[in-house]
């Protein structure tokens, strides 16, 4: 394995049982990711992409083959090893924002800091992505008072205030306007050149996918490009 | 950041978390008014014996327990013997007859009871004077709506309020003694006797003395009589507390179990946003518990403000009957049962949150 990479998997398979069948997701994945490169990963549903971002964000074990997430071999993770990995490694957004609809913008972001153990005020350098976010005005408002852009940003700064060395975004334009989207990739497009954000996308969308700084296609399970 | 969560998973199902609130607050009240009723009945009979200003009591061997609800088996003459005993200022026979538990008729030698302490303190009218008379003390008068002049039935008899007097005086309900002796079928036998010494310091020689007659009867001082008024010495309270707390702690585990349930299933799309943030097991399991804690502190503070109602209502219906307190050292005892109740049936819904799948939780509409 290589240590300069921020993502590393060769051959990785996953087999999800359902009933007595076993479903092959994904069936042998070479994957590298330098830090700061953008990735967009394309492909159809069913394709793996989703199942690959959930194992490399820690959120289901590999069934085999090796993973590698800065520095760590998610292989030999127990539970509590992803839930650390989740903490401080990796940021999710997701396409339906998925904020905490009890909480307001600004304790839906402080409960990921809170969560990851950082006490105190937000430093700095989150303050000045929150304003690139253009959202520091809607900190207040419950998710049902945001409309949809706002929500995906108030969810990717949930996801980076804790500097994860990977942002992970699963369809993060999916349920945009066309307006709103833009908007969305600009940012992600931003944090990636302006902090060196290392950025993984998922994506069904073609124009989405050329914001990043490659996209890798996947089709059964495998990728093909 | 923990109790911003709780408190706003709380409101954002008022209705749920009132409803158990309300639920967790019963099995409180219960506990608190079955031990006010029980703390009030002691209280309020041992303030009417300490108020004969008797010495010594003398109770029939048969006497059971510390409320006496026997029949009469000491004969006067027994009073008219202690009467001459040396150092014995006053002996006072009564004579009990349960109407309607824990009300009591009692039968008293008005003179002497007089002679001993002054007699009772009369709000309005006045002493007995003919065989149908009746003194009923304020709580009485109140529950049963009586006023001086009115005739009251009991025991099949029919008497005339000649004087109502106040409370925490030996009775609720006098009569002359040879009345009720004549209608209980009792002639010249009393309950109890009450025995006033010249001084203080000769109760123990009186006790002694009386002790040395060997009369087979329950020879004791007041002090002691008194301390006897603890909720062991009634017969049944202690396990009837001990079974209603048992249902607290089951229907706070219950209510805390299926409501926590409930809000469990319906926020497990905000369990796996949770996990997903990075939240552990031990997390997600603490702020379960701490949501049905803090359900159970308010059903608690619910319960103690509904005993209040409760004792309210009681003291108004019937407030001889049941002469009902507030019980303030029960308080903590009653939250912690619900506390422990809450906390317990918060275990499995938490539990369950915690083990969820992340995946699978996310993707759960």
């Amino acid at each position: 394995m290589n240590d300069g990479l921020i993502i590393e998997t060769r051959d990785l398979r996953k087999i999800y049982r359902v009933g007595k069948v076993d479903v092959p997701a994904l069936r042998g994945v070479d994957l590298q990711v330098s830090p700061g490169e953008f990735v967009a990963i394309v492909g159809p549903s069913g394709s793996g992409k989703s199942t690959l971002f959930h194992i490399i964000g820690g959120l289901t074990p590999p069934t085999a083959g090796q993973v590698r997430v800065a520095g760590q071999d998610l292989l030999s993770l127990t539970d509590a090893g992803r839930t650390q990995l989740r903490k401080r490694t990796v940021g999710f957004v997701f396409q339906k924002f998925n904020l905490l609809p009890n909480l307001t913008a600004r304790h839906n972001i402080a409960v990921a800091r809170y969560i990851a153990g950082n006490r105190g005020a937000a430093d700095e350098r989150f303050l000045e992505i929150l304003n690139l976010l253009g959202v520091s005005d809607r900190l207040d408002h419950k998710p049902a008072a945001l409309s949809g852009g706002e929500q995906q940003r108030i969810a990717i700064a949930r996801a980076i205030v804790n500097h994860p060395a990977i942002l992970l975004a699963d369809e993060p334009t999916g349920n945009l306007d066309s307006q709103n989207s833009k908007a969305v990739l600009e940012l992600l497009r931003d944090l990636n050149q302006r902090v060196g954000q290392t950025i993984l996308m998922i994506t069904h969308n073609p124009e989405a996918a050329t914001y990043g700084h490659r996209i890798v296609s996947m089709r059964d399970g495998r990728i093909v490009q | 950041m923990t109790a911003r969560l709780v408190w706003e998973n709380l409101k954002h199902r008022p209705m749920l978390s009132l409803l158990s609130t309300l639920a967790m607050a019963i099995p409180v009240t219960l506990i608190l008014a079955l031990v006010g009723l029980t703390q009030g009945l002691l209280e309020d009979s041992q303030e009417r014996q300490r108020n004969t200003g008797a010495d010594i009591i003398i109770r029939a061997s048969t006497a059971s327990g510390v409320v006496n609800f026997s029949g009469a088996s000491i004969p006067e003459e027994v009073v008219a013997k202690l009467q001459g005993l040396p150092h014995v200022r006053v002996a006072v026979g009564v004579l009990n007859h349960s109407i309607d538990p824990p009300l009591v008729i009692t039968g008293v030698d008005m003179a002497q009871f007089n002679r001993m302490n002054g007699g009772f303190d009369y709000k309005a009218g006045g002493p007995l004077r003919d065989p149908d008379d009746l003194l009923i003390d304020q709580a009485y008068a109140a529950q049963t709506r009586k006023n001086l002049g009115d005739t009251v039935t009991l025991l099949n008899h029919a008497w005339h309020v000649r004087g109502i007097i106040g409370e925490g005086k030996l009775a609720r309900i006098a009569v002359q003694l040879p009345v009720l002796q004549d209608l209980d079928a009792a002639t010249r036998k009393v309950s109890q006797v009450y025995v006033k010494v010249d001084d203080p310091a000769d109760i123990s020689t009186v006790v002694r003395e009386l002790e040395a007659l060997d009369m087979g009867y329950k020879i004791n001082t007041m002090e002691d009589y008194l301390a006897m008024f603890t909720p062991g010495r009634i017969s049944g309270v202690k396990e009837f507390t001990v079974v209603i707390m048992v249902i607290g702690v089951v229907i706070g585990f219950f209510v805390v179990c299926i409501s926590m349930y409930t809000s469990v299933l319906r926020r497990t799309r905000e369990i796996g946003i949770l996990k997903s943030l990075g939240a552990s097991k031990g997390f997600i399991l603490t702020v379960i518990e701490t949501e049905a804690l803090l359900l159970a502190i308010g059903g608690t503070i619910l319960g103690i403000l509904l005993s209040f109602v409760a004792c309210w209502l009681v003291r108004t219906l019937v407030p001889a009957s049941i002469p009902m307190i507030i019980v303030q050292s029960w308080w903590p005892i009653a939250g912690l049962i619900t506390l422990v109740g809450a906390s317990l049936g918060a275990l499995y819904p938490g539990l369950s949150a915690a083990s969820h799948d992340p995946i699978e939780a996310l993707a759960y509409e």
